[in-house]
């Protein structure tokens, strides 16, 4: 399996407190993974540095077949290359109806004078359709998406990123605020995308984890504590002294 | 989906017709053509209302739709007044100056006229040469081009360095004010080029149209405004509609996410300043000649401030709202502080209200803000029945868009 992103020694610090400590971490092609550990542990600085929010002191983060940095890139040269990335926080345009929402995440040209020119071809407003039906929002289209419930912003938020088209996922969170069934769609949303793409999951919650069926990262302190499956990370000692411990 | 662009926005057609009617009311009680109950230079305030109403516009493109609260668009719009008051100024006192030396016994040079036109514009300010900037005001079409081109490449510039650097919010706003004011203070002074604190003056008069009387002239300015204006209401409503509109409106609301979803917000932030700054200066460009004076007091950072007052007492985020509190609150304070506004005697103080019309702009605004921040705009709203239901209580999920506790009862 080839490797999609590829992050090495890598170590920021806020203030001289070290968020990430020398953290490598790589995920391969269509790979699901989902990286666990304690508050503070470094996983929203992981993804923000991915996406270009923060630059890290020292390491290298590579992308893709022909291993470019991603470091030299901004967010949205980031986004354009193909790693979308869904925040804690569901973040959707409330003001706007969620066709207008996934007519914006739809993968097409980003510069503004293409845009300003863009009308919808029938075959956009077909996939736009066919998203609305995959997260189940069919009956929603033409509402405005600060109507809708709190999973229904998710799901919009992850049919938005399925709209980028992206080879990398990282999702933050996807599970919290939901309930039992709303958390069953979203699992499944999330192993049907990683079929045909990389996927990773920051998650707090251990069954939520478990129903990903996929392997698991640890971070604790900035680095990478334990990797492997849940029952192989759950059973290593240092895992449950930090984390499953408390 | 598939309906046409007027289809999809009514108030777009509405506000043609509005717009066509009243002009052609204006039309017909004007003394040039019409019944004469309207005077010429009441004509020429509406004239300019409608140029106020179209650099609301672009405010309420810049402000409404894409959040950047910009207090330096007038900056623009007098940038646009001074180029093309450059020409009628040149034009005519070439006029003037080639008439007076037509009788000498010898004919003059091209260079002696050029000298002479010189000293008529700059002896006030104890000069007669040309500055470079005024190279090309002998020309109309090629001054007509500096209208767009000047205040288009200074926003395009200064929203280069400011929005690359990712200047947002109230620090954005301050440094939009420090341009225009820096912009007036350089034109206050007398070898800026442009006359410094005198201005720009005589523009009512067009050159080689003496014969014609002010009245025509007034008329001909109110239409070329009134089509300007909807023209630009045109541009505006086919930008904010479309998937361009949407991003915009996404930069308002959450620039982030816009930058994760992959498009450059500077990009985008750029577009719509230097758009918005060049309608500003079309709109200057038909203002001033109506006023018939420029000095850089209408570049003071004052003035943009009125125009942020404006598009909020109007409603922004809705081009009907921004042409509605620039026609609205421009006419009202033309009423008040022209003392055709009765005095209000309480006994022992007179309110004035050329002295207290600030004031009560000023709580106008505050209240506006506070209690009705959808602005007049949004008693359409009323008309039209896009009211948001009365959700009492408190919420009950950790977002806005959910239910709230007296529905979930229900």
């Amino acid at each position: 399996m080839s490797t999609l992103l590829e992050v090495s020694g890598v170590s920021v610090s806020f203030d001289g407190f070290k968020a990430i400590n020398n953290l490598s971490f790589s995920i391969g092609n269509s790979e699901l993974r989902a990286i666990i550990g304690p508050n503070g542990a470094g996983k929203t600085t992981f993804m923000d540095i991915v996406t270009g929010k923060t630059r890290p002191d020292e390491g290298s983060v590579r992308w893709g077949e022909l291993s470019h940095s991603l470091l030299k890139m901004n967010e949205s040269q980031i986004a354009r290359a193909g790693i979308g990335r869904k925040f804690q926080r569901p973040t959707v345009f409330e003001d706007q109806s969620v066709y207008d929402n996934l007519a914006m995440a739809l993968k097409k040209d980003r510069a503004p004078w293409s845009v300003l020119f863009f009308r919808p071809y029938p075959e956009d407003k077909a996939r736009i359709e066919g998203l609305a039906e995959e997260i189940g929002l069919s009956e929603q289209l033409h509402r405005k998406s600060g109507e809708l419930s709190h999973g229904q912003k998710q799901w919009l938020e992850i049919g938005m990123l399925l709209a980028q088209e992206p080879r990398l996922l990282l999702v933050d969170e996807p599970a919290a605020g939901m309930t039992l069934a709303e958390r069953e769609h979203t699992t499944d949303l999330l192993k049907e995308a990683a079929k045909t793409r990389a996927v990773v999951v920051v998650e707090h919650d251990m069954e939520f984890v478990r129903r990903l069926e996929c392997k698991v990262t640890v971070l604790h302190e900035g680095s990478v504590l334990a990797e492997g499956s849940l029952d192989h990370v759950t059973k290593n000692q240092d895992v449950i002294d930090v984390y499953l411990g408390r | 989906m598939n309906r046409s662009f007027f289809a999809r926005n009514p108030s777009v057609l509405v506000f043609i017709a509005v717009l066509a009617l009243f002009t052609l009311a204006v039309t017909v009680t004007s003394e040039a053509v019409g019944s004469g109950a309207l005077s010429t230079s009441f004509i020429k305030t509406l004239g300019k209302t409608l140029c106020l109403c179209l650099v609301a516009i672009a405010m309420d493109l810049i402000w409404g739709f894409a959040g950047i609260l910009s207090l330096g668009h007038m900056a623009f719009f007098g940038l646009g007044g001074y180029m093309i008051g450059m020409w009628l100024m040149y034009a005519r006192t070439e006029m003037i100056v080639t008439a007076s030396m037509a009788n000498a016994e010898i004919p003059p040079t091209d260079q002696e006229i050029v000298d002479a036109i010189g000293t008529q514009i700059f002896g006030v300010v104890g000069s007669s040469d040309f500055p470079p900037i005024w190279a090309f005001a002998d020309s109309l079409t090629l001054q007509l081009a500096m209208v767009v081109l000047v205040p288009g490449l200074l926003a395009l510039v200064f929203g280069w360095l400011a929005f690359r650097s990712r200047v947002t919010g109230v620090y954005l706003s301050i440094l939009t004010q420090a341009m225009t004011l820096a912009l007036a203070l350089y034109l206050f002074q007398n070898d800026s080029g442009l006359r410094g604190n005198n201005g720009l003056s005589g523009l009512q008069n067009l050159p080689g149209a003496d014969a014609i009387p002010q009245a025509d002239i007034s008329l001909w300015f109110f239409w070329a405004s009134a089509l300007a204006l909807a023209l630009g209401y045109l541009l505006a409503a086919w930008i904010t509609s479309g998937k361009f509109g949407s991003v915009i409106r996404g930069i308002r609301d959450d620039e982030a996410r816009v930058r994760f979803l992959g498009y450059s917000v500077e990009g985008y932030k750029l577009f719509v300043f230097t758009l918005t700054a060049v309608i500003a200066a079309i709109a200057g460009a038909l203002y001033y000649p109506q006023a018939g004076i420029i000095n850089p007091a209408e570049i003071a950072p004052i003035a943009s401030i009125y125009l942020a007052v404006w598009v909020a007492i109007g409603g922004r985020g809705r081009l009907y709202g921004a042409v509605i509190g620039a026609a609205f609150v421009s006419l009202l304070s033309t009423w008040f502080t022209s003392g055709q506004a009765p005095s209000i005697p309480l006994g022992f103080y007179t309110i004035d209200w050329v002295d207290w019309w600030q004031v009560l702009l000023g709580i106008s605004f505050v209240l506006v803000t506070l209690f009705a921040p959808k602005g007049i705009g949004g008693l359409v709203d009323i008309f039209t029945g896009r009211i948001p239901p009365k959700r009492h209580g408190a919420d009950l999920g950790p977002d806005s868009g959910s239910l709230q506790e007296q529905e979930a009862e229900q």
